[in-house]
């Protein structure tokens, strides 16, 4: 994949009477893996909604240069997966033009037990799910991944072997990965972003200022 | 343990056959009110003679038919109303007709317009059509938008999004207004025959049993119009439920 960027122009979003946040100015590389940290509720979410297209935001723009007729894809907060289907119907239904369900398998095999994988994702616990969709989104064809807060319901061990997977996964891609936990950022080596705090008005000249 | 709950059932079956039984013997007038005893041997007569076997296929047939024309048309016509509002507006009033007016007029309508032979058919598919058609678009509208957004995100093609996302949120609603619909077709259906007295039907039957007061005949009728309707619901769940199971599975 050829590099590119993702630029954030003069991005603007109000809820009402609330300001989410005001001139948001980034510029994200690819090939990067970027931590988006910060308290709740500073529009973090938003933020990814606007870039997945789901959302407008009251001024500003954003492009993705040079564009290779590429897309963003997502883990979002919620797992969004198709409760009645597997694991591997799930990422085939995304990922299915690319891959074959037998390469699905050994994916997903790798993240989760053989056996959770023919059964509906109903009967799945809450960090399998995650995992699932987590695989998803690294396995379907795209050029940069929104992850929101990716690994929650994930144990210790899970989350190494998870983070793990997605670093090796990440080939070339630009990764967003909004986190509360300072391991996750540690773990994943991502460069931290918090454009929402004070240097969102510093953010021209110090894209990804220092929390 | 699991055997006590059936034998209390079948305890409280017998409790109401004997309440029949007491009844029937205070009254004591074979017209006005007849005992199991009775309802059962009419029944057990019934049963192996051809015209039985005849009336109840082509009851059968007639409402099967009309209910499945009928499921298909209210989920095909549920469906583009839910993607278009026009015409959803435009459907509002005939279908608020279809489900407020009485079955009754229906029948005697239809009975001048088609004539009695397939006017079952016709009378089911005016009861089942709104039924359906009014379930489809509440599932659909139940649909999860959450999902719908990630399929848009990750470009899901609609036949995908039809698998994974509408029909799953559509099966509950399509569930529940089957049990209701098959239901009132059968019941519908039998309530025409007897007002239009096509040949060899259940509702003939019914109507002949009237005529010749025969309450044992009657009573032994609504047996099999009973037993037929659960047979036919449980059918028809057990398919729908298979057909799901298939579309359910990938590959």
């Amino acid at each position: 994949m050829l590099p590119f960027q993702l630029k954030i122009h003069n991005l603007s979003k109000t809820y009402g009477e609330l300001l989410v946040w005001n001139q948001l100015n980034l510029t994200l590389d690819s090939g990067q893996i970027y931590c988006l940290m910060g308290s709740s509720g500073i529009g973090k979410t938003t933020l990814f909604r606007i870039l997945l297209g789901l959302e407008q935001p009251d001024s500003g723009s954003f492009s993705l240069e040079p564009p290779p007729g590429c897309k963003l894809t997502a883990v979002f907060q919620e797992d969004r997966l198709c409760e009645a289907f597997t694991p591997i119907d799930n990422v085939f239904l995304t990922a299915g033009s690319v891959l074959t369900r037998r390469q699905i398998t050994d994916e997903l095999s790798r993240l989760l037990p053989r056996k959770s994988l023919t059964r509906p994702i109903y009967t799945l616990s809450g960090g399998m799910k995650r995992r699932v969709a987590i695989a998803r989104a690294l396995l379907t064809p795209s050029c940069g991944i929104l992850m929101d807060e990716p690994f929650t319901g994930l144990d210790e061990q899970t989350r190494h072997l998870v983070i793990d997977y997605v670093k090796e996964k990440a080939d070339g891609r630009l990764l967003v990965v909004a986190t509360h936990q300072e391991e996750d950022k540690k773990a994943l080596g991502g460069i931290l972003l918090c454009p929402f705090a004070e240097t969102v008005h510093a953010s021209e000249t110090a894209p990804f200022g220092l929390c | 343990m699991s055997s006590s709950p059936r034998i209390r059932k079948i305890g409280i079956f017998l409790f109401w056959i004997a309440v029949w039984q007491i009844a029937a013997l205070l009254i004591d007038n074979s017209i006005v009110f007849v005992g199991p005893y009775p309802v059962l041997r009419a029944f057990c007569a019934l049963l192996p003679t051809p015209g039985f076997w005849l009336s109840v296929g082509r009851s059968l047939g007639k409402i099967t038919l009309g209910f499945l024309v009928a499921f298909i048309c209210g989920l095909a016509t549920g469906s583009l109303a839910y993607h278009f509002v026009l015409l959803r507006e435009f459907l509002e009033p005939i279908i608020r007709l279809m489900k407020s007016v009485p079955v009754a007029s229906f029948v005697i309508l239809a009975l001048i317009g088609i004539g009695s032979a397939n006017l079952a058919v016709f009378i089911s598919f005016l009861v089942v059509f709104p039924i359906l058609y009014v379930n489809t678009i509440a599932g659909l509208e139940n649909t999860d938008q959450k999902l719908l957004e990630m399929a848009r995100v990750f470009s899901i093609a609609p036949a995908g999004r039809i698998r994974c996302i509408y029909l799953p949120a559509l099966l509950p609603y399509l569930t529940s207004g089957c049990r209701i619909a098959l239901g009132m077709s059968w019941k519908s259906g039998i309530a025409a025959e007897v007002i239009g007295v096509p040949s060899h039907t259940i509702g003939e039957n019914l109507y002949m049993a009237k005529i010749y007061l025969s309450t044992a005949e009657l009573l032994a009728w609504t047996i099999v119009i009973i037993l037929v309707s659960a047979l036919f619901e449980k059918l028809f769940l057990f398919l729908l439920e298979k057909g799901v199971r298939i579309c359910f599975r990938f590959s």
